[in-house]
């Protein structure tokens, strides 16, 4: 795994709302098939850093950006880049879990209907892979025509992740996806963090460090826009090198 | 580094490492007791040597189970784990030479019960035995303080009780030659000096322990 090219460089990054400055000079580079977890208090700019990675900021207005973010050596704010195109391949997972207001199936079918696939039998068969995938499947199968909102909040989760992988990502962005469930449903999502990072790319901003311990590979650790530190999560939570990750991760900080 | 948040765990994290040193202070006074009784050939301090030691087996089992404690309730990181990481593992050295000093004083046990007086003045056992002290106290020191140089003296330290040891082992050896007669007490008395050499290397993994705490690193200092 070591020797495998990044599969995201992230160059002198910087990134202002307005005139305040979210992001200062971030340099990262994010190891494919592994789970990196970004860490740090509110306010740090984990989460801007987040949507940088699928320019899920660029709805936001008055927002600017400097440096680049290399997908596959290819830089995701070139011009020619296709953002819906992007976000296919860099999908995200939110803190509270956000179904469509349809049918099981449909919430699955609805982004490989809307990449062109109308075939009834391969819809069938993706929508019945990515509930696997999301491990869902079982709970679900004899009801997939029923409404996604009858779920319960870990189940919709798990049903976000599926809808992620019905459009077949190579990264996946989660953003406290498990904030809004209860310790169970928290640690089903965990598992299949696992499970997935053998096929993807998992980038997870966690305010929960055991979390962050239990579930990532490597972990970097962001305050007031910069990133502190960076390293194999085992060494993040056991010796960190700057005093100031120390701080946080102990508890004792501000 | 200002404290201003988890006072509560601070504080247990200092009710630990004090009880570390208060069960290694009973240790050392183990210690002395255990070879003191030896060369005084005294058999009721023999006696509260060996029956002494449930009090440090029990200090054991509480300081774990306060580790334990704080590791399932706290959720330590970093050198809050390293601090409780070390603690579990210096107990045991401290309880094993506890155990260690318990055989000492047996040992006194057995060479009064064979009624034959000491075959030579104790010189450099009750030296070892001090020099031992001193490592344990300045282990822990090391441990509580985060004292890297303190842990590397405790590794001097410990060449010296190694080379004591050696020189017991001739010396008796040279008796057993001479004498025959000589050959049970001798033997007896080159187990008190295996008995302290080996405490002092226990007293050095608690010097190990003290770098990690500070640094993270491992360090082999019982070569």
């Amino acid at each position: 795994m070591a020797d495998q090219q990044p599969k995201i460089i992230i160059n002198n990054l910087n990134f202002y709302y307005g005139s305040t400055r979210a992001l200062k000079d971030v340099n990262l580079e994010i190891k494919p098939y592994a789970v990196t977890a970004l860490i740090g208090p509110s306010g740090c700019g984990k989460s801007t850093f987040l949507r940088t990675l699928n320019r899920l900021n660029d709805l936001i207005e008055g927002v600017r950006l400097s440096g680049e973010i290399l997908l596959d050596g290819k830089n995701i704010y070139d011009p020619d880049v296709d953002v819906v195109g992007l976000r296919k391949r860099v999908g995200m997972v939110f803190q509270r879990p956000n179904p469509f207001p349809m049918s099981i199936y449909d919430n699955i079918a609805y982004g490989p209907r809307i990449h062109g696939i109308t075939n009834r039998h391969q819809l069938d068969e993706i929508v019945e892979r990515s509930l696997k995938a999301a491990a869902l499947w079982d709970e679900v199968a004899d009801r997939l025509r029923q409404s996604a909102l009858g779920l319960s909040g870990g189940q919709q989760q798990r049903l976000c992740i599926a809808r992620l992988l019905a459009v077949e990502p190579e990264v996946v962005l989660m953003d406290e996806p498990s904030s809004a469930l209860d310790p169970i449903s928290t640690l089903k999502i965990e598992e299949l963090i696992q499970v997935l990072k053998e096929k993807y790319t998992i980038i997870i901003v966690t305010h929960n460090m055991q979390q962050a311990a239990r579930v990532s590979d490597y972990t970097a650790f962001f305050l007031n826009g910069e990133m502190v530190e960076y390293d194999e999560t085992e060494i993040i939570f056991t010796k960190p090198r700057d005093q100031r990750t120390e701080d946080y991760i102990t508890g004792r900080f501000g | 580094m200002a404290a201003t948040t988890r006072q509560g765990f601070q504080h247990s994290l200092e009710d630990l490492q004090q009880n570390i040193l208060r069960m290694g202070s009973i240790v050392e006074q183990t210690i002395a007791k255990s070879v003191e009784c030896l060369v005084k050939q005294d058999a009721k301090m023999a006696t509260e040597v060996v029956e002494g030691d449930v009090v440090i087996d029990d200090m054991e089992l509480k300081i774990e189970e306060q580790c334990l404690k704080l590791i399932a309730t706290q959720q330590p990181m970093a050198k809050d784990l390293r601090k409780i990481a070390a603690g579990f593992k210096i107990i045991t050295d401290l309880e094993r030479m506890a155990d260690y000093s318990v055989d000492i004083a047996r040992t006194a046990q057995r060479i009064l019960e064979t009624g034959q007086p000491l075959i030579k003045p104790l010189i450099d056992i009750p030296r070892m035995a001090e020099l031992s002290q001193v490592m344990v106290k300045q282990s822990l020191d090391a441990y509580v303080r985060e004292d890297t140089e303190l842990a590397y003296t405790v590794a001097q330290a410990d060449d010296q009780v190694d080379q004591l040891h050696n020189q017991v082992f001739r010396e008796l050896l040279v008796y057993m030659m001479e004498d025959p007669k000589t050959i049970n007490q001798a033997t007896y008395l080159l187990f008190v000096s295996r008995y302290l050499e080996r405490i002092a290397d226990h007293a050095t993994n608690i010097a190990e322990e003290a770098i990690y705490l500070a640094t993270g690193e491992r360090k082999e200092l019982n070569d």
